[in-house]
C-alpha cells in the first residue's frame, strides 16, 4: 500500500491534471527504449527502433505509451488499493508477457524524469518525492502476482 | 559499458548548457534525493538536512565539481576519479545502490531545468555517463 500524506495526494493529482497523459505516455515509453535499449526486447513487432528519432516518432511506441500511461492514470484513482487495481495486469505481465519487474522500476523513473521535463520548476523536490512513492507502489503492485 | 564519441559530445554539451548553475544543480539533486529516497539520509546524520541548507548546498557544489572534473576527463575516468574512488571505498563506504538514487536525482534536476535541451539522446548519454562514474567510484570496494 502506498502511504501518501494529504499534501502529497494534492501534489500528485494537481500536477497530473496539468499534463497531456497520452503525450507523456508516448514520450515516457520512447525514452525508456532510447535510454535502456535492452528494453526493446519486448517490442520486436514495433518496426523501426533503429535510432532515437525513429523511436520517438514511431506510431506504435506512441500508441503503446498512451495505453500504458492511461492504465497508470487509473492507478492514481486507487492509491489505497494498487495491488487490487493491478492484479490482472500483474498476472498478464508475468504469465503472458514475461516482463522482468525491474522494467517497471525503470519505466517509473523515466516517467519521473519526463514529468520534470514537462513541469519544470513546478516539479519540486517535494512533488518528485510524492511521485517516487507512487511509481514504486505501481511497480510493486505489478510485480505482486509474479510467481 | 563504453561512452561513445557521441555520448562524450552530448555530455559536454549538457555541461555547457548548465554553465555556472551546475553547483546549484548539485544541491538541488541532493535535496531531491534526500526527499525521494529517505534511506540516503543515513549517510549524512552530521548535516542539517533541511532542503536547501548550507550543508546541502556545499555538498552539492562538491559533487558538481567532481562531475565537472569527470566531464573534462571522459577518456580516463578511472584515472581522474582515482582519489574519490579510494575515498568511497575505504572511508565513506556508501552502499552502491545509492549511486543510482543520486544519478536519477541529477537527471531529474537537469531535465527540469534544461527543458528542450534535455533530448532523449542527451538523457541516454548522461545516464551512461553517471553510471560510468558510479562504477568507477565503487570499483575498489572489494
Amino acid at each position: 500500500m502506498v502511504h501518501l500524506t494529504d499534501a502529497e495526494k494534492g501534489l500528485v493529482n494537481g500536477l497530473w491534471g496539468k499534463i497531456n497523459v497520452d503525450e507523456v505516455g508516448g514520450e515516457t515509453l520512447g525514452r525508456l527504449l532510447v535510454v535502456y535499449p535492452w528494453t526493446q526486447r519486448f517490442f520486436d513487432s514495433f518496426g523501426n527502433l533503429s535510432s532515437a528519432a525513429a523511436i520517438m516518432d514511431n506510431p506504435k511506441v506512441k500508441a503503446h505509451g498512451k495505453k500504458v500511461l492511461n492504465s497508470f492514470s487509473d492507478g492514481l484513482k486507487h492509491l489505497d488499493d494498487l495491488k487490487g487495481t493491478f492484479a490482472q495486469l500483474s498476472e498478464l505481465h508475468c504469465d503472458k508477457l514475461h516482463v522482468d519487474p525491474e522494467n517497471f522500476r525503470l519505466l517509473g523513473n523515466v516517467l519521473v524524469v519526463v514529468l520534470g521535463h514537462h513541469l519544470r520548476a513546478e516539479f519540486t523536490p517535494q512533488a518528485q518525492a510524492a511521485f517516487q512513492k507512487v511509481v514504486a507502489g505501481v511497480a510493486n503492485a505489478l510485480a505482486h502476482k509474479y510467481h | 559499458m563504453v561512452l561513445s564519441a557521441e555520448d562524450k559530445t552530448n555530455v559536454k554539451a549538457v555541461w555547457d548548457k548548465a554553465g555556472g548553475n551546475i553547483g546549484a544543480f548539485g544541491g538541488e539533486a541532493l535535496d531531491r534525493m534526500f526527499l525521494g529516497f529517505p534511506t540516503t539520509k543515513t549517510y549524512f546524520s552530521h548535516f542539517d538536512l533541511t532542503p536547501g541548507s548550507k550543508d546541502i548546498q556545499a555538498q552539492g557544489k562538491k559533487v558538481a565539481d567532481a562531475l565537472t572534473l569527470a566531464v573534462n576527463h571522459l577518456d580516463d575516468l578511472p584515472g581522474a576519479l582515482s582519489k574519490l574512488s579510494d575515498l568511497h571505498a575505504h572511508n565513506l563506504r556508501v552502499d552502491p545502490v545509492n549511486f543510482k538514487f543520486l544519478s536519477h536525482s541529477l537527471l531529474v534536476t537537469l531535465s527540469s531545468h534544461l527543458g528542450n535541451d534535455f533530448s532523449p539522446s542527451y538523457h541516454a548519454s548522461l545516464d551512461k555517463f553517471l553510471s560510468s562514474v558510479s562504477t568507477v567510484l565503487t570499483s575498489k570496494y572489494r
